[in-house]
């Protein structure tokens, strides 16, 4: 139901440029569309990090997977439960390069006895990584298209990616890593009744449509060839505000560009905004030093207090006349 | 405003920066236009159509070359006889080079606009830059 709800949607949005840029109309495929999506994204993304940056989150919250510093003598974890800058920086660095949460997943199941087992699951850490990297990689090859000179390092990119060299044009393997990632993450919730359960539309809509990103990239490559070389005066007009639209660039094109589009206006109100919600992360960005260092609250209501001290002052003489002990005897001149 | 609020902004500036790393390269530097492949052979008769319709050439020549290259290492096919009736002997140094004598001039033009590198060179002779001659007998 949900995963059919996303799969329409996929259907409209490439059913949609596949109409219009073959009834003609390429400025508005080629130059509205992209412009609008890269707005929305700018000030949704904006908007949104603002937004989070406003909340305030006053004290240090400690549910982390490592002993945290206490006493000499209890090891402590200093990257799993940083007391200092430092250490968050090497928290956040493994998070967000290496994933360490999914590195951690579990896995819980049900054996003979009855008996709950949990067990160590590295495949969603696997088929993330390999999906976020290669996903990396193809935005970066993407450079080729908006920058001349071409960067040196998109060159040695791509030849790295074409490695093998298998076929012509060559076989990226980046291509084949994300599609085969993609799928996996796909059918990882599709397939398991427990994860499907708790899967929503946001859920495999963002998936579907970059495996449809990709897939119209590769047939682009191999089967839909389109104009390479005018794609790329395309994106550099775009790019330097002097957009313009060379003729005969394939229909493809325009379907790829715009689910890129899409992607890119539908990010700010998604999930994918983890890019930047990762980063805020109150359990993982700031350090474990509550036995350290006394957080206040800031916005604590002044609290009008009346101390022991001040109480006794207030009584004394009261409380000597009923004999009860005093912390500090009435001042004096002789006795002291 | 929270503590961090600063520290964000300006992770959220460098964030941005980066993004658009595409336009403020192109909007605050003079980019070189891009150069179309020069078709030196276009006056020449005989040597005035690519073996394949151009806007074909424009977007399948690698695929042609590797049905040439399979032809000719696998099957030891050499004929390559086109829609309109023309033959070419199936070969990169010889018939593709023979009329882009220059591969700097063309191939290369949009190549490196594209961050293509065929490794064919490693072993494909390109042939030498003669200005008076057309003829490059290599290999
Ligand atoms: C109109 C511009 C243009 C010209 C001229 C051109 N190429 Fe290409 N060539 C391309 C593009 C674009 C690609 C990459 C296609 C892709 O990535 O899908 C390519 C890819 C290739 C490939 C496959 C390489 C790979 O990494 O996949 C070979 C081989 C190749 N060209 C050979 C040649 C030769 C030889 C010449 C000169 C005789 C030539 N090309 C001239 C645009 C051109
Ligand atoms: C008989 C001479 C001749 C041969 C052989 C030849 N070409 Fe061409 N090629 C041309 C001409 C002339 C044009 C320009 C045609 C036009 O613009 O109508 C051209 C156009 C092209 C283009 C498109 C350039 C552009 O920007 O439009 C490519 C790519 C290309 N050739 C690659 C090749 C490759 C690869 C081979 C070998 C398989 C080859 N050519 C063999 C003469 C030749
Ligand atoms: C490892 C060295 C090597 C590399 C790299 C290589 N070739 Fe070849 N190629 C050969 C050899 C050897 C032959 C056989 C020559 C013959 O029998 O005439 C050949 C033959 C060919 C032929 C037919 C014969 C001729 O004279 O051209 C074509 C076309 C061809 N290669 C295209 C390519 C293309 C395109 C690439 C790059 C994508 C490439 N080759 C890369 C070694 C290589």
């Amino acid at each position: 139901m949900k995963f059919g709800f996303s799969l329409l949607i996929l259907a409209l949005l490439i059913v949609i440029p596949a109409l219009g840029a073959s009834l003609g109309g390429a400025p508005f495929w080629g130059i509205v569309i992209p412009y609008c999506a890269l707005l929305i994204f700018l000030v949704g993304f904006t908007s949104r990090v603002l937004k989070w940056a406003k909340l305030p989150v006053p004290f240090r919250i400690p549910t982390s997977t490592g002993q945290q510093k206490s006493l000499d003598w209890i090891q402590h974890s200093p990257l799993d439960n940083p007391s200092t800058g430092l250490g968050v920086v090497g928290r956040m660095a493994l998070e967000v390069l290496l994933f360490r949460s999914l590195f951690r997943n579990t896995k819980v199941e049900l054996k003979e006895g009855p008996k709950l087992v949990y067990g160590s699951s590295k495949w969603l850490w696997a088929g993330a990584l390999a999906f976020h990297y290669a996903f990396l990689i193809i935005f970066l090859r993407h450079f080729k298209y908006f920058v001349e000179p071409t960067p040196f390092w998109v060159v040695g990119m791509q030849n790295l990616d074409s490695f093998f060299q298998v076929g012509l044009p060559m076989l990226l393997a980046t291509d084949a890593v994300i599609v085969a990632a993609i799928s996996f993450l796909l059918l990882r919730r599709l397939l398991d009744a427990r994860i499907r359960y708790i899967s929503n539309a946001s859920d495999y809509f963002p998936l579907l449509l970059i495996l449809a990103i990709a897939a119209t990239g590769i047939l682009m490559r191999y089967f839909f060839k389109v104009d390479l070389v005018g794609v790329k005066k395309l994106a550099m007009g775009l790019f330097s505000l002097k957009p313009v639209v060379p003729e005969g660039i394939g229909a493809m094109f325009y379907i790829h560009m715009f689910l890129v589009s899409s992607l890119i206006a539908y990010f700010p109100f998604s999930k994918l905004m983890h890019l930047a919600g990762v980063f805020l992360s109150p359990t993982r960005n700031l350090a474990n030093n509550n036995r350290m260092r006394r957080h206040l609250n800031p916005w604590n209501p002044q609290v009008k207090v009346h101390t022991y001290e001040e109480y006794e002052d207030e009584f004394r003489d009261v409380m000597k006349a009923a004999e009860l002990p005093l912390d500090k005897e009435k001042q004096c001149p002789k006795a002291s | 405003m929270p503590r961090d609020f600063n520290r964000i902004v300006l992770g959220l500036a460098v964030f941005l920066a980066l993004v658009l790393t595409p336009v403020w390269t192109n909007l605050f530097r003079s980019v070189p236009p891009l150069q179309d492949p020069e078709i030196a052979t276009r006056n020449i008769p005989g040597k005035d159509k690519c073996v394949l319709p151009s806007v074909e050439m424009k977007v399948t020549h690698m695929n042609l070359l590797n049905q040439w290259r399979d032809s000719v290492v696998r099957n030891d096919q050499r004929d390559y006889a086109t829609a309109d009736g023309r033959h070419f002997d199936m070969s990169l140094s010889r018939t593709c080079m023979n009329c882009h004598t220059d591969k700097a001039k063309f191939c290369d033009r949009c190549h490196n606009a594209l961050a293509v590198n065929p490794y064919c060179w490693d072993c494909h002779v390109e042939p030498l830059v003669q200005p008076a001659s057309m003829g490059t007998e290599v290999r």
